[in-house]
């Protein structure tokens, strides 16, 4: 087992900056997402910490020992990582058995004692009896669970999944988050698990490292990154939240402090140092919005969808046409295209000023 | 630690022996013959220059170069498009058979080519006698000519320019063309104001190509210009080291830089066009759907197949008649046909026994170690891309690329004298053929190890990686296994090409070092034209028994690596 601590990298493609400045220290045995939009360098960091990459600026720390940085470059046949590829990578031309096997006849384990250890680790993902098999007579999941045994026989210290469940069904999704989750308290492996889906990230994840351009925006446990955003990015990114202009009215006290929103006065969620302030920004998602029939922010609606059961409202402030609202409405209250409605903000996060990332 | 050193050892002495044997086969000799230009023996001076280029004998040969290159890339270009064009665009059947025959006379060495139409054509001609149309004997043969040369070009080259043109309509989205026809536009239109203007980039990459075979061919304008007096500069070249021996060599060695400048000059004025013009075709979406030639459809096979009888049956039936007469003019009949000329030339002509034997090891030879040196070296070129890389690649196309005179004279050039320090000397061996054959045919197991490896998901090999395994291993393990089928495709295509292989052994032969393709030129050359044909037959049956059997495993290869396979 080993801990992994990325620290301040950096990674230039010619002019493009991939990565910059970014810092994660994981623990021994954590499981960790990286989250992200397409192209924002999820790919580029897992990619550093098995080494393919070579880093520009930085370093990257596996269970103490340097692996990437000023003057060491292990190579990754020598980094003991464990990868889980998005497209399997499994080897064509041999069967699953030969897959599976393959580091260990690498590491000249003999041979009985490698029969062993591929018939147990496929009895781990459940495909006992498959091993002479091809890959290219399997389904997708079962591709992806040779592609976890060839992975786990060698018992990485650290296992990076890149995107593994991109390629298969919504119902194999669902099994294969189960058997990730299970995989991870079995071995009690350090995992970084790379992802641009958030439901994954928050099912599995022990804490999410959110990437933004290159940036790393936020490190925290799902639940922090949901009720206590740092910055705009993220308050925007997970959850579909709404970043509205406020002003704060008052410091903060027992964690929360009175803001004003679109002129309507409510009491918000803050961190402890939050201080009166007229450019902030807060984070609320359609969960805090309720319809009133007096006070709150007048609204016109934009848009309703139907949902089955209810129907997301999307409207704007009467006052604001700029700003983007949303919320569901159950039935059988229906909102239709131009009407007008009062919005009422029940609660919601107090973005903290802009400053670094993370706690 | 010390593991990690290892490994990062292995990679650089990879690297680094990968770098010195292509520097070897291709840098150094050219770098020799550039040295003989500018100082001949040693020495600089101008005198080879001055005395090669003042000589009108050389300004002749250039002049006749550039009229057979440039009509029979003419022929090649015109026959090769819009046989690709009929193939690819309409409703024609036997599509495949009929790729496979019309691409056979690209595999077919250029000589062979040249007798077996010498044959039909001639006073002498079996096939002619047959039909009761031959001329009288003595009368000359009419291929032997500037059309005579052109034509031959044509039909040699023309598959290669519809083997291109054909792939450039590949990828032709078929959404174009639907586009085109549903705004009213006509088939024909369609095809001028479309298909055409985006088919250029292959037409003139294809044109560039055509032109630097047809200057640099040997074998065509040696059967059918040598005894016409009419000499092209690779012939030019090839009679005065005949005549004249290695005191010549910094002579020819101008002559053969000639050469090499109008090719590049093709490649150049090809990358020129190229560049002016950018229709890059983004989508990849099925091929087109095929235009319906309707009533005409029967007409357009006939005259396809038709194509086919001219310019692949009858030759090579003109070549197997004659390899069956007795005699010289002796009409041919069930009476008189014989076996004895390939009694002959396999068993008692020791030469030509002889030259099975050295061919056959040449072209093994040539093709394994292609096949040994393509992976690591397609391996650094495509997927451990660096600014050298590139550089590595086109120093592997460059002995190919040029015409094969130039690389025989600068073999020559390098071997005449024992090599330096072990005193190593091969001129006039075998060896030096080897030499030549593995710097020129080297990137037909290349390039299709490269296509093959841009086919292969990389993250393959990154899994092998993490699983600790080196370079070395992941080499023989996973990468090898995978890019094996095309690697291997290209190595038959060398034995093929490198079997019957004339224009760099013509050069470098001695006795005891003849090859297939010399010992045919001497026997036509003698006027023993039955036992030069009873060895081309040989060789054609050989060459399609290798295609037919490689089609075999044709499934197992990425497509666009066997050039025969539609
Ligand atoms: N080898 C490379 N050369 C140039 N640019 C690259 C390379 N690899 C990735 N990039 C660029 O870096 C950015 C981040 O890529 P990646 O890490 O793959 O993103 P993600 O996995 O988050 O979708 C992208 O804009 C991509 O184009
Ligand atoms: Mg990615």
């Amino acid at each position: 087992m080993a801990g992994l601590k990325i620290n301040n990298v950096t990674k230039h493609f010619n002019d493009f900056t991939a990565l910059s400045d970014v810092s994660l220290d994981v623990a021994d045995g954590e499981f960790v997402a990286v989250l992200g939009p397409s192209g924002c360098g999820k790919t580029t960091l897992l990619r550093l910490v098995a080494g393919f990459e070579q880093l520009d600026k930085g370093e990257i720390v596996i269970g103490g020992k340097v692996m990437s940085g000023a003057g060491a470059n292990v190579p990754p046949e020598n980094r003991r990582v464990g990868i889980v590829f998005q497209n399997y990578a499994l080897w064509p031309h041999m069967t699953v058995a030969e897959n599976v096997g393959y580091s260990l006849k690498v590491a000249k384990v003999d041979r009985a004692a490698r029969e062993k250890r591929v018939e147990e680790a496929l009895a781990l993902v459940n495909l006992q009896g498959f091993g002479e098999r091809r890959p290219a007579n399997l389904s997708g999941g079962q591709r992806q669970r040779v592609a976890l045994a060839r992975c786990l026989v060698a018992a990485p210290s650290l296992v990076l999944f890149d995107e593994p469940l991109a390629n298969l069904d919504v119902h194999l999704r669902a099994a294969m988050e189960d058997e990730f989750a299970a995989f991870h308290k079995r071995t009690g492996t350090t995992i970084i698990y790379i992802t641009h889906d958030q439901a994954e990230a928050m099912a599995l994840a022990d804490r999410i490292a959110v990437l933004d351009h290159g940036r790393l925006a936020q490190f925290a446990t799902p639940r922090t990154l949901y009720e206590e955003p740092a910055n705009e990015m993220v308050a925007s990114f997970i959850a579909g939240g709404m970043v509205l202009p406020a002003d704060v009215l008052s410091g903060a006290r027992d964690g929360s402090c009175n803001v004003r929103i679109l002129g309507q006065e409510t009491v918000l969620r803050c961190r402890p140092d939050e201080v009166a302030r007229s450019d902030a920004k807060v984070c609320v998602r359609a969960d805090d919005l309720d319809v009133v029939e007096s006070g709150g922010i007048a609204i016109r609606v934009k848009r309703s969808i139907y949902r089955g059961g209810g129907s997301r409202i999307e409207a704007f402030p009467v006052e604001r046409p700029d700003i983007d609202l949303h919320f569901d409405l159950p039935d059988p209250a229906r909102l239709e295209e131009g009407a007008e409605a009062r919005l009422a903000i029940r609660t919601g996060w107090v973005i903290p000023r802009a400053e670094g990332a993370g706690h | 630690m010390s593991n990690a050193k290892r490994h990062q050892g292995h990679d650089a002495a990879l690297i680094a022996v990968v770098a010195v044997v292509v520097a070897a086969l291709s840098i150094l000799p050219m770098f020799r013959l550039g040295m003989e230009i500018i100082a001949p023996q040693g020495r600089f001076s101008t005198s080879a220059l001055q005395s090669a280029l003042s000589s009108s004998s050389t300004w002749i040969a250039t002049w006749h170069s550039l009229q057979v290159g440039i009509g029979g890339t003419l022929l090649a270009v015109l026959l090769g498009t819009s046989v690709a064009l009929l193939v690819s665009l309409t409703d024609i059947r036997l599509r495949s058979a009929f790729v496979l025959l019309f691409v056979a006379p690209l595999l077919i060495a250029p000589q062979v080519t040249a007798l077996a139409w010498l044959q039909l054509f001639g006073p002498a001609s079996p096939f002619l006698k047959l039909i009761g149309l031959a001329p009288p004997l003595g009368s000359r043969n009419p291929l032997y000519s500037t059309e005579g040369i052109i034509l031959l070009l044509g039909v040699q080259y023309g598959p290669l320019v519809f083997l291109i043109v054909r792939a450039g309509l590949r990828k032709l989205p078929r959404e174009l063309v639907e586009a085109g026809l549903s705004s009213g536009a006509g088939k024909w239109t369609v095809l001028r104001t479309i298909i055409l203007p985006l088919m250029t980039p292959s037409i003139i990459g294809a044109t560039a190509l055509a032109f630097v075979s047809c200057v640099g061919n040997f074998g065509i304008p040696a059967f059918l210009g040598i005894p016409a007096n009419y000499l092209v500069l690779p012939t030019l070249i090839y009679q005065r080291l005949a005549g004249a021996g290695p005191s010549v060599l910094s002579e020819v060695a101008v002559l053969s830089m000639l050469i090499g400048i109008i090719a590049m000059a093709g490649i150049l004025a090809q990358d020129y066009t190229a560049r002016r013009r950018d229709y890059r075709i983004v989508s990849t979406s099925m091929p087109a759907a095929p235009f319906a030639l309707g009533c005409r459809r029967v007409a357009v096979e006939a005259t396809m197949w038709l194509l086919i009888l001219v310019m692949l049956v009858l030759p090579l039936l003109g070549l197997l008649l004659t390899a069956l007469v007795p005699a010289y003019g002796v009409p041919l009949n069930l009476k008189t046909a014989t076996s004895g000329n390939f009694k002959f030339i396999l068993f008692e002509h020791g030469a030509a026994s002889r030259a099975f034997a050295n061919s056959i090891g040449l072209s093994l030879a040539a093709a394994i170690f292609a096949v040994v040196l393509a992976v690591p070296l397609g391996y650094l070129i495509t997927w451990r891309e660096r600014w050298w890389t590139k550089f590595l690649n086109l120093s592997a196309e460059l002995p190919y690329a040029l015409p094969g005179v130039v690389l025989a004279i600068a073999s020559l050039l390098l071997f005449l004298k024992p090599v330096p320090v072990i005193g190593l000397q091969i001129y006039n061996t075998i060896w030096i053929i080897l030499y030549a054959y593995l710097a020129r045919f080297l990137v037909l197991a290349l390039r299709p190890t490269i296509t093959g490896l841009h086919q292969i998901d990389r993250a393959l090999e990154e899994a092998a990686q993490v699983a600790g395994a080196g370079l070395m291993r992941r080499l023989r393990t996973i990468i090898f296994p995978l890019v094996a089928p095309a690697t291997l495709a290209g190595g038959v295509l060398i034995f093929m090409t490198a079997f019957s292989e004339l224009t760099v052994s013509a050069l470098l032969w001695a006795s005891g070092s003849e090859t297939i393709g010399v010992v045919i030129f001497s026997f036509e050359q003698g006027g023993d034209s039955s036992y030069a044909a009873a060895i081309s037959v040989l060789v054609v049956a050989i060459t399609f028994i290798l295609m037919l059997t490689t089609n075999i495993f044709a499934r197992y290869l990425p497509s666009g690596v066997l050039p025969w396979r539609d």
